[in-house]
């Protein structure tokens, strides 16, 4: 039996100026490929200006174990953020 | 529906849940999507996989029915039309077969499995189309009916599924208007084709009603499936809204539901009809129904004779590989 082509994710850029967003995976031969295939299974409605395909085994992603250590620390600073600084009304916008 | 039936692979009512098969059902309770590297019992990703796969499947197989009109489209825009409208269900297919893949099973597994009969697809498209408001009433029904299904499972628990669902859900409008306006055409045309559009609806009314499946009321694979949030509302439910919704739009029409018993009822707010015959559904199910042998014949045929091709493109894309890995 043949070998199975192998799977790439889809990642479009929806306007200029946006980012490119994964919008999901599919499989072919080779780099190229994956291209021509993401324009017709993922922009047949002029959902993207430009496609990046990347090799799925080729992704890193943090393990969901790993989802406390990484992302609670954020929890206890919220000095990061605008709204925790209270500037009296008559200093006008800031 | 494009997934009937399907089998759960859930605990037997009463088993004990684990600490972690516990842990699990509260987060889905909580509305909280599951996603492909989470813990996950071996049996939701059992069953998903036996669901989303099938309905990649019917996807897939659906093309066929509607694809025998592409030819002989009374129109070149009617042709463009049905073009795009097929086209976008082998979309459907693929959306789904990577999100069933996410679940650890290939694609070509899920091939080889449709093929050798230990996967299943919708009942419907084994029925044949005989004329060209068939193509009418499978957009206005069949869609329409997958419709129904698929909203809301845009909220199933599995993020891929969830998010399949939503990129499909986007493109069915069409293919249910496309539909309908087929058959306004039909209807308000000569008597020859009103009679067409009626007998159009006349055979696809009961197979159309067969998709939800049988009355799962009582099942405990429903009711696994729906506490894991993998299928969302009982078959009889989304009946009953199909029923609602597609009676005014035959009076619309001016074609007869076939079904004599069909009255509404006032105090349920809804109608009453009459059920499919549940032994056809079944036979048809069971691979006795017009046209399975020549769907997956159709699918055997596709596969062995692209085998060159997948195997040419895999050869010149290893070549192209070793060129480049020389070169550096
Ligand atoms: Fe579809
Ligand atoms: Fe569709």
């Amino acid at each position: 039996m043949s070998q199975e082509w192998p799977l790439w994710e889809i990642f479009i850029r929806g306007q200029h100026g946006m980012s490119h967003r994964h919008v999901g995976s599919l499989h072919a031969p080779d780099a190229e490929m994956a291209i021509r295939n993401a324009r017709d299974v993922y922009t047949r409605r002029k959902e993207g200006v430009s496609i990046w395909a990347v090799r799925s085994t080729d992704i890193a992603a943090s393990s969901p174990s790993e989802k406390g250590p990484l992302f609670d620390p954020a929890d206890s600073k919220v000095y990061r953020h605008p709204t925790f600084y209270d500037i009296p009304d008559d200093v006008g916008h800031m | 529906m494009y997934a009937q039936m399907v089998k759960s692979e859930g605990k037997r009512p009463g088993e004990a849940l684990s600490p972690e098969e516990q842990a699990f059902q509260d987060r889905i309770d909580a509305g909280e999507r599951i996603e492909p590297r989470d813990w996950m019992p071996e049996g939701y990703r059992k069953t998903l996989i036996r669901q989303i796969g099938q309905h990649a499947h019917s996807e897939i197989v659906g093309q066929l029915p509607e694809g025998n009109w592409i030819t002989r489209a009374p129109t070149l825009e009617r042709k463009a039309i049905l073009l795009a409208k097929v086209q976008d269900e082998a979309g459907h297919g693929l959306y789904l077969y990577s999100a069933a893949e996410t679940l650890g099973e290939s694609r070509d597994e899920m091939t080889q499995k449709l093929l050798d009969g230990r996967m299943k697809y919708s009942s419907i498209f084994n029925y044949p189309t005989l004329t060209w408001a068939d193509i009418g009433a499978i957009g206005w029904l069949v869609d329409g009916a997958a419709i129904m299904n698929q909203v809301p499972l845009q909220r199933t628990s599995y993020g891929p599924y969830a998010r399949a669902m939503v990129r499909i859900c986007k493109e069915e409008s069409f293919h249910q208007r496309q539909g309908y306006h087929i058959m306004m055409k039909m209807a308000r045309g000569t008597d020859a084709q009103r009679e067409m559009a009626q007998d159009a609806l006349n055979r696809f009314w009961y197979p159309s009603l067969m998709m939800f499946g049988p009355s799962d009321k009582e099942s405990v694979h429903s009711a696994q499936n729906m506490a894991w949030k993998i299928k969302i509302n009982t078959n009889d439910e989304l009946r009953q809204k199909f029923v609602d919704q597609t009676v005014p739009q035959a009076e619309f029409l001016g074609l007869t539901v076939p079904d004599e018993t069909l009255c509404w009822n006032e105090e349920k707010g809804g109608y009453d009809f009459a059920e499919p015959d549940w032994n056809e559904f079944f036979e048809v199910l069971k691979g006795n129904g017009p046209c399975n042998a020549e769907r997956i014949g159709a699918r055997q045929k596709a596969w062995d004779d692209g085998a060159w091709f997948r195997d040419g493109l895999s050869a010149y894309a290893d070549k192209q590989q070793a060129r480049r890995m020389a070169a550096e």
